[in-house]
Order: C-alpha cells, then structure tokens, then sequence
C-alpha cells in the first residue's frame, strides 16, 4: 500500500460564529487510506467533512489536496478538483425525483462527452458495483434504506473519483447490511485506488476497513489520538480514547 | 413537581450572605417520596456552592437522587454562547431590524447569482435538465388554472357590483365595462395571480427546495460541482416569469367575463352594448401594463421561493418556516411592486 501523502490538513480551526467546535487540526491522510474521523455525538466530525468536501469555509488553517490548497484556490480550480471527490451523505442525499439510473447518469452529464447509451451503460454497471443491477428505473422512495445507501455509492463513484467521503455509512443499517457495506468501500478502495474517508462512530466498521484514524474530543476540542485505530483501542494512553473503542470498558 | 418547584432563593440568598457557611448538608432522612423537582432544587443550590467554593455533603440524599445529582454533574456546562433570556420587546424589534439588515446582502448577492445564471443560459452554458424545466412549466402553468379562473371570476364578480351599485345612481351603468374591462387588464388580474402563485407557487417551491436542503440533496449537488441555482432555481425562474403573464392575462379576460355577466344579468345591459363598450375602453397598452406587472411578480415570488427554501434549516420545522417566509416575502414584494409601478405608470402616462 501506497504511503505517499493525500490529503494534508494544516492548524485547522472549525467555529460556528464564535462558537469554537474544533482547534488546530492538523493530520495528513495518505493515498488508498481507509482514514476514519471518530468521537463521540456532537465532537464535530461531520462538520470537519464539511470542511473537507467544500461545503464549510474554516475559521482557519488549510486543507491540501496534493499540492493544491483547497480553500485558496481559485473557485474555478477549486471545482475542477471536486469532480475527484466522491461523497455518501449520512441520507444518502439521492436526488428524490430522479431515478436511480438518473442520479447517476447527471454528474455524467456534465463532466463527459459520453452518450446517452453510454451513460445507461455506466449508469448499470455502478449500480451493479453495489449489488443493485435492475434497479436503475426506481425512484429513491421505492427502495429500502440499505438500498438507497448502496445506491448512493454507486452515484458517488460515477466519475471514479480518487477520493471517496462517507458521512456515518452505517448509520441506520443492520449488522448484516453494514458490514455488506464496510466489505463494499474496501473493495471499491482496492479497485478504484481510491483514498476513503470515513466519518462513524460505529465500531464495527472502524476495525473492519480503518486504517488510520483520528479522535476528536469535544471537550478539549482537539484531536486526543491518532493512528489505526485497532492499535488505538489496545495500546492507546488515552483513557477516554481506549474507553470510546472498547465500548466502555477499559 | 404536582404543585411547583421548590424554590431554592432562601438557600441561594443564604450563600450570598458575608458569614456564608463552609459545608452545605443535604439531610433528606424524613423524605419518603421525591421526583425530580427535588433534584432540581439541588442542581441549583448545588451549582451555587460550587461558584462560591462551599462545599457540599450529599451523603444523606436518597442513593437515587444522590445519583441523579452526579448524572446532572457529569458534564460540564458548554459555553455555546446561547442563551435563553426572558424576551424583551425592545431586543425583539432590534433582533429583528438586525435579521433584516443581515439578510439583505444574501438576497443581493443572490440575485446576482441569478443574473449570472441568466447570462449562461443566453450563451447556452447553464446546467440544467429541459425536463425539469416542461415539469415546472406544467405545475406553475396549466395545473394553477382552475384556482385562477375561481379566483378571477368571484373578483370580477365583485368589482362589477360594487361599481355598478354606484353608477346605477347616475344611471351610468354601462360604465361597468370601462371599470371592469380597465381594472383587471392593468391591475386586478395581475395582483390576485401573483398572490395565489405566491400562496400555491411560491410555498411549493420553497417547500421542495427546503426538503431537498434538509435531505442533503443540495450538499450532493454542490459537493458534485452542480450549480443549484442552475439547476434548481433557473428552470423555476424561467417557468415563473413565462407562466405569471399569461395566467394573469387570463385572469384579466375571466374577470371581464363576470363583471359582463353582472353588468347583463343583475343591471340589465345590454350584452352587445357592454361587449362594444369594452372594447372601447381597453387599448393594448392597459394589457401590456398588466403583462408587464405579471412578469414582475412571477420574477419576485420566484426569488422569495427559491431563495427561502435554499435558506432553509435542516429540520422539518425549518421546512415549515421557509415556506411560510416565502409567501409572506413573495405578498410584500408583490404589494410594495404594485405600489411603485401604480405611481410610475401614472407619472409617464401610460
């Protein structure tokens, strides 16, 4: 596995006003990591996503993607690099009046020259990436919501982006389903190259496919640990930390 | 807590007080029965000991209660910055005047974000679906007739009795043609289409866009470098601003309509007569005022819509609230339009 820098995030400092959630972040993620943002509810690990994804301007400090600074960058640059990120929101986020197949031809659309036979096509292989084949005529509403969040998936690796976001993946899943999708994201990793990133608190998946990780804590409002978090949960000096990845007990 | 809170002011002024004591016992052995008014009360005095450095002894609490009270304590309070303070009329009206001066720059800088959609569609670069565009075509058009012609028909029905109690004291009653014919065409049909597609139009394009925001929907549209004013407000944009002219001039014939009705049936005009003198009072020029004011409404409620439901919170609440901003943004745009356009028509003349 590739050990060569990805994504770098420098001194960064997410606030709502003047309401500070979390200060001077700085950790790096490396090309084809399974990188995880953990913590307990409310640390503000969705919120750091935000930042990461472009959605939230931070308060300060910097995020690289390679040798870019992201929120530095030109807005015209800045969507060009975008289009190499793929996300799974916590909803899944599926564009509710459109069909599946739609969800995933539009960003098609925009950014190829292909066909609109060709697109169908990718369109149904995406779909059948995440063991959805035959449903591409389904609107969101009509399926469950395992589905929707495979179907998501599939829309989020449309333009075989070089990194991939998942806000929470788990959430609202079966065990059973859940760790259809964790075996899913690894084996998208493995077949895109694709860098993964993670936001969950659910402990099954973070043993299952993390790699690296990071803790943040909302009363320090800091990142408390890094590292993979199996060596984390056995080895941390951390003692809320070893307490959060062994479920309490220490 | 059947009855009220125990009030901790006498323990509370107590600690205050220069000769404060140095422990504060918690003796509950005669309690037999408590709920959490009780944990309360103990919470606050608790909370006082602490700010003052008096210590506390909960040894003699009920176990229950004492380990409520540790529950209270696990935390610690956040400093959010939030504050509930009790309302005061004066921080509402300036809380609200802020809200307003604050909110200005995002309708500014929004508009400007259309203008630029509007210069791509020209040159044939906006992103957008020509399906989503017949779709919203249908649902602000075709789909509002029936509520419009409704609408139109009791307002005509309105304004020619009104007018025709009046003038038939002079005799005058053929002039139901002129006041109804003159009135709808340049005003009436205008204003009530562009109130009823603020309340049906306006509100559903709010609504979707604010589900669409609760649903993340517009997160994976930007996160996709999709822009959703293209892609969302542009088509709504376009529908309105083809849709409300028409529909307003078609309100304005199905309040004619009426008023001859009225004018025929309750006045005994005759219908040639009333059709001749219409005719004679209407000039293209009042139809193009009323175009012209419909196509400023249907700008304005689209802009209310889309902007509010692009502004919305993540919550079903805020869903509610966006919609019910919309409409009231769209009626005070409308109203404030109609009033300045009234008194610029007047002084050119036209």
């Amino acid at each position: 596995m590739s050990r060569e820098t990805h994504i770098r995030v420098v001194d960064l400092t997410m606030a709502y006003g003047d309401f500070v959630i979390q200060r001077d972040l700085n950790f790096t993620i490396n090309r084809n990591d399974v990188f995880i943002i953990m913590g307990g509810s409310g640390c503000g690990k969705s919120t750091l996503l935000k930042h990461l994804i472009g959605l939230k301007f931070p308060g300060k400090g910097d995020i690289w993607f390679d040798d870019i600074n992201f929120w530095k960058a030109p807005p015209q640059e800045r969507e060009i690099l975008k289009r190499r990120f793929g996300v799974l929101f916590q909803s899944g986020a599926l564009w509710s009046s459109m069909t599946l197949e739609e969800n995933i031809t539009l960003p098609l659309s925009e950014y190829t020259n292909l066909s609109g036979r060709e697109m169908r096509e990718i369109a149904s292989l995406k779909l059948a990436l995440v063991g959805l084949a035959g449903f591409e005529q389904f609107y969101p509403a009509e399926i469950s919501g395992g589905m929707r969040k495979r179907a998501s998936l599939a829309r989020a690796i449309a333009l075989d982006p070089e990194v991939l976001f998942f806000d929470e993946p788990s959430a609202g899943l079966d065990p059973i389903s859940s760790r259809r999708l964790d075996e899913l994201i690894l084996e998208i990793r493995d077949s895109l190259g694709a860098t993964i990133v993670v936001v969950t608190h659910e402990l099954a998946s973070i043993f299952a496919i993390g790699n690296n990780s990071v803790f943040l804590d909302n009363e320090s409002r800091t990142i408390i640990a890094r590292g993979d978090p199996k060596m984390l949960r056995d080895k941390s000096e951390n003692i809320k930390v070893r307490a959060f990845l062994n479920r309490g007990r220490i | 807590m059947r009855d009220r809170l125990p009030p901790a002011s006498k323990v509370l002024r107590q600690l205050e007080a220069p000769a404060r004591p140095a422990t504060v016992v918690f003796d509950a052995t005669d309690i037999t029965a408590w709920d959490s008014g009780l944990i309360n009360f103990l919470r606050n005095v608790s909370r006082e000991c602490n700010n003052h450095n008096i210590e506390v002894d909960d040894s003699r609490l009920p176990d229950g209660a004492r380990r409520l009270l540790k529950l209270a304590f696990a935390v610690p309070e956040q400093a959010t910055g939030r504050h509930v303070e009790p309302p005061s009329v004066l921080k509402y009206v300036g809380q609200v005047t802020l809200d307003l001066i604050q909110g200005a720059p995002a309708m500014v800088r929004f508009i400007g974000e259309i203008a630029l959609a509007m210069e791509r569609l020209l040159r044939g670069k906006a992103q957008y679906r020509r399906s989503d565009l017949a779709l919203v075509l249908q649902e602000t058009g075709p789909q509002a007739l029936p509520i419009v012609s409704l609408i139109s028909f009791l307002v005509g029905l309105i304004l020619a009795y009104m007018g025709a109690v009046q003038l038939a004291q002079f005799g005058a009653q053929i002039y139901i043609a002129d006041l109804v014919g003159i009135g709808m065409a340049r005003e009436i049909g205008a204003l009530m289409t562009g109130i009823i597609l603020a309340g049906r139009t306006g509100a559903a394009f709010a609504a979707q866009l604010g589900t669409m925001q609760v649903n993340e929907e517009i997160d994976a549209y930007r996160t996709l470098g999709i822009s959703p004013i293209d892609f969302l407000v542009l088509p709504r944009m376009l529908a309105l601003i083809l849709m409300a002219p028409l529909l307003t001039l078609y309100a304005s014939l199905v309040g004619m309509v009426a008023g001859m009705l009225v004018a025929v049936l309750a006045f005994n005009v005759d219908l040639n007569e009333y059709y001749q003198q219409t005719l004679s009072a209407l000039s293209p020029q009042h139809f193009l005022v009323g175009l012209s004011k419909g196509v400023v409404y249907g700008t304005l409620i689209a802009i209310a819509g889309c902007l509010r439901g692009l502004q919305c919170g993540r919550s079903a609440s805020a869903v509610g609230e966006a919609t019910t901003s919309a409409v009231v943004t769209s009626i005070v745009f409308i109203v404030i339009s109609a009033s300045l356009m009234t008194i610029m028509y007047q002084k050119l003349g036209i």
